[in-house]
């Protein structure tokens, strides 16, 4: 693929975005189908055509396209200069192929699943902005060219969890999202700040070929940088301690939220630690904080799952714990193993997300396990794809998430950092109770008897419907389809297609990674290796011994995963009321865990009570209303003042104008015969 | 010639129907009179010009004057095609009570 038309994969779905986003109210849906799909489709095709091209020409590794014809330079002043450049490597394909591969599938499944729902056009031109910024994003040369991507990613992700804009709780989700976002780009906003000041180039290429040319540099500023940066990736990619938006952020469409909440745009801050592994290798301290911020994420944000009733939200917090793994990866320098699991994850993250979304659908919009189970007889494509997406989050071989978790877990246990071991455990914790959490979920919705309310078989539909309406757990997404069936029923084949394709991704999504010591050869580690082999110091010696250790702690792992299968089919299935039981023997306990710790409101009274109070009385108060509206009352009263003092002299008086006149004119006259004389000696 | 009439008594003229002319736009009300002494701060500047082309030699002062002439002329016919607008309008003449235009 002639590297000049690189730019034509962000900029079709751009296209798309234009078109659907301006016409498209006036267009019929098919049109509007037609549109969003097309401009998707084909850059999915152009990454197809690409890894062959890459394939083929014998891996070159990097193709870059700086500022041809199309572009121009962006910014270019004495000494600093950007250019709309982009850059394709083995880590950029492996995005590339996730995004536009999985925001295709979603694409296609969002077709039934908004089918039934007003502003269906403004749906599709929002999910075609969100991939252009993030196909952005990762295909971008510059940090500034990622920052464009990172912060539009972020402007989608506002507009789409406020799709239903007429709820409160989704706008202010969407609010919550942007601004909890904002102070983690703060941090990126400083970090290219010190890397303006300190390299005098925004260029990956030029920074990181400074930091390689210097190998004697470490800590120092490169540790402000890499922490600097952390905090812009923990606000993206919902870390603590800004995880706090992502599970809100479940009021969008559930196809966004498989989209954008779980395979993609969450993945961003874990894409760009990897994209600057070279700075964060030159930081012990920095690489120290990301594993601990990674692995306390994971078991945190598993803790809160284990408890959730509403199935969205087990998965947000499923997915934010997911993504502490992938920091812990490369907290401890396993870059590659972070991209393996940002890659399986996915898979099945938003196969699990379409899934549930497939029964919120076959439910006409219930979220809440509590009203659902024995769903397996009712809707059977969705019970198979949605138990491959578990087992394969449960970490079961041969599915996806056993080799790539256990990749992490492994390099996590030979790391050389000092509590390497510690944060392998917590690790492994986390397995279990992402096992367990899973097959809760699992056996809720699928087994065990139908809680929800049977309004297929009765004949007093009305009374049913309503009592649905009313109820607070029903949300607003089901307002466009109550009416168009309240029988259980499968999803249209249109959802349904990428489910059973992403069921199979995530079966065999693994097998690219298997590792030496399962007589595999671990592909993806390799094919990532011209990017991460640089200053890798991480690198494990492959021999006998650690293929022993891999093998026993896998089968530690995998025992660990079967504990919380064994745990949640006794709780859930076999006796169901132990958990409860369990629930009321330590009920303090229990409502902690299940308000998620109380950390929403620990933060609104820490940070969110004091900063508006502060606005309000300092801001508004004072800074406002005295000097913002003094200012502006003062120059309009002066400006009135003047006018109406002047505005006499327009008396209407032809002879007050001659007079005023003369007078003019007469001393114009005196300062030209005598002025000269009083003033310039 | 020169000798005969000194520059200052031509200056000193027109000074004084300039002079003549401001007063009496300023203090008359009649509209025809404030327009005649417009015509009288005219001639009175033409003269100052002829007076001093004569002193210098120079016809540039005189060919100011057929400018000044012509422009005057057709400043009269407008005005006084004003000044008949009003009267019909207004059926007098006097400019105080011309004050439409006022605030």
């Amino acid at each position: 693929m002639p590297a000049s038309y690189l730019w034509l994969i962000p900029l079709l779905p751009f296209a798309g975005f234009l078109i659907n986003g301006t016409v498209g109210r006036k267009l019929p849906r098919a049109l509007v189908t037609a549109v969003a799909l097309l401009f998707t489709a084909i850059p999915a095709a152009l990454w197809v055509w690409l890894w062959f091209t890459m394939k083929a020409a014998g891996a070159p590794e990097v193709i870059n396209v700086v500022s041809g014809p199309p572009f121009g330079s962006w910014i270019s002043i004495t000494g600093f200069q950007i250019d709309f450049a982009l850059t394709v490597d083995h880590l950029t394909l492996i995005m590339l192929g996730v995004v536009t591969g999985v925001g295709f599938l979603i694409h296609l499944y969002s077709v039934g699943y908004m089918a039934h729902e007003e502003g269906y056009w403004r749906f599709f031109a929002y999910l075609n902005l969100f991939m252009f910024f993030m196909l952005i994003l990762v295909l971008a040369e510059s940090f500034l060219l990622l920052f464009v991507g990172w912060e539009g990613v972020g402007l989608a992700s506002y507009l789409l969890i406020g799709f239903y804009f007429k709820k409160d709780s989704a706008a202010n989700a969407g609010k919550k999202a942007f601004i909890v976002n904002r102070i983690g780009d703060f941090g990126f906003l400083l970090a290219m700040f010190l890397l303006v000041a300190q390299f005098g180039s925004l260029s990956f290429e030029h920074v990181f070929n400074a930091i390689s040319a210097n190998p004697d540099w470490h800590g120092g500023i490169l540790t402000a940088i890499a922490l600097l940066l952390l905090v812009g990736a923990a606000g993206k990619s919902a870390q603590i301690p800004l995880y706090i938006w992502l599970p809100d952020a479940m009021e969008g469409p559930t196809p966004v939220s498989a989209l954008i909440h779980a395979a993609t745009m969450v993945t961003a801050g874990i894409y760009m630690v990897a994209r600057c592994h070279t700075l964060f290798d030159r930081s012990p301290y920095a690489l120290g904080v990301v594993a601990i911020i990674g692995a306390a994420t994971a078991i945190f944000a598993a803790c809160i799952g284990l408890v959730q009733h509403d199935i969205k939200r087990v998965l947000a917090y499923s997915t934010v714990s997911q993504l502490g793994y992938m920091f812990l990866a490369c907290g401890v320098g396993a870059y590659a193993a972070g991209i393996f699991h940002l890659l399986t994850h996915a898979f099945f993250k938003a196969l699990l997300f379409l899934a549930a979304g497939s029964v919120i659908h076959a439910l006409s919009g219930e979220q809440d396990m509590r009203r659902m189970g024995g769903l397996r007889k009712h809707i059977p494509v969705t019970f198979w794809t949605m138990t491959m997406g578990v087992i394969a989050i449960a970490g079961l071989p041969p599915w996806a998430g056993f080799f790539s978790k256990d990749e992490i877990l492994f390099r996590t246990f030979t790391s050389d950092n000092p509590i390497g071991k510690l944060l392998w455990f917590v690790g492994l914790v986390t397995a279990g109770m992402t096992s367990f959490y899973m097959f809760r979920l699992w056996f809720k919705t699928f087994f065990g008897e139908s809680r929800f309310e049977e309004a297929d078989s009765l004949t007093q539909h009305g009374a049913a419907v309503h009592a649905r309406s009313t109820s607070t757990l029903v949300l607003e997404e089901d307002h466009g389809r109550s009416g168009h069936s309240h029988v259980v029923h499968e999803s249209p084949w249109i959802m349904l297609g990428p489910l059973v394709i992403l069921a199979i991704l995530s079966i065999i999504g693994g097998w690219v990674g298997v590792p030496a010591a399962m007589f595999g050869h671990n592909e993806i580690e390799h094919f990532l290796e011209p990017v991460f082999a640089n200053g890798s110091t991480a690198e494990v010696a492959i021999t006998a011994t650690s293929h022993g250790l891999e093998l026993v702690l896998a089968a530690v792992s995998v025992l660990t995963a079967a504990l919380g299968f064994f745990i949640a089919y006794t709780f859930y299935y076999k006796k169901p009321g132990t958990a409860a039981a369990l629930a009321q023997r330590a009920p303090g306990l229990y409502r902690i865990v299940e308000n998620k710790f109380y950390i929403d409101e620990i933060y609104g009274a820490l940070i969110v009570t004091p900063l508006l109070m502060f606005t309000r009385i300092f801001l508004g108060g004072l800074v406002d209303s005295i000097v913002v509206n003094g200012s502006a009352k003062a120059a309009g009263a002066t400006t009135k003042g003047l006018s109406a003092l002047t505005s006499r002299i327009q008396s209407g008086n032809i002879r007050s104008y001659a007079g005023w006149l003369a007078l003019g004119a007469a001393a114009v006259l005196v300062v030209m015969i005598f002025g000269r004389s009083l003033w310039m000696h | 010639m020169s000798a005969s009439v000194p520059i200052a008594w031509y200056l000193i003229l027109s000074a004084v129907l300039f002079s003549v002319g401001v007063a009496s736009f300023l203090i008359k009300r009649n509209v025809i009179t404030i327009f005649l002494s417009i015509e009288l701060m005219l001639n009175a500047v033409n003269l100052t010009f002829v007076a001093f082309s004569h002193m210098w030699h120079q016809v540039s002062g005189q060919i100011f004057v057929f400018f000044v002439m012509v422009v005057a002329a057709a400043e009269s016919a407008v005005g006084l095609a004003i000044i008949i607008a009003i009267f019909r309008t207004r059926q007098t003449l006097n400019v105080d009570q011309v004050n439409l235009m006022k605030l």
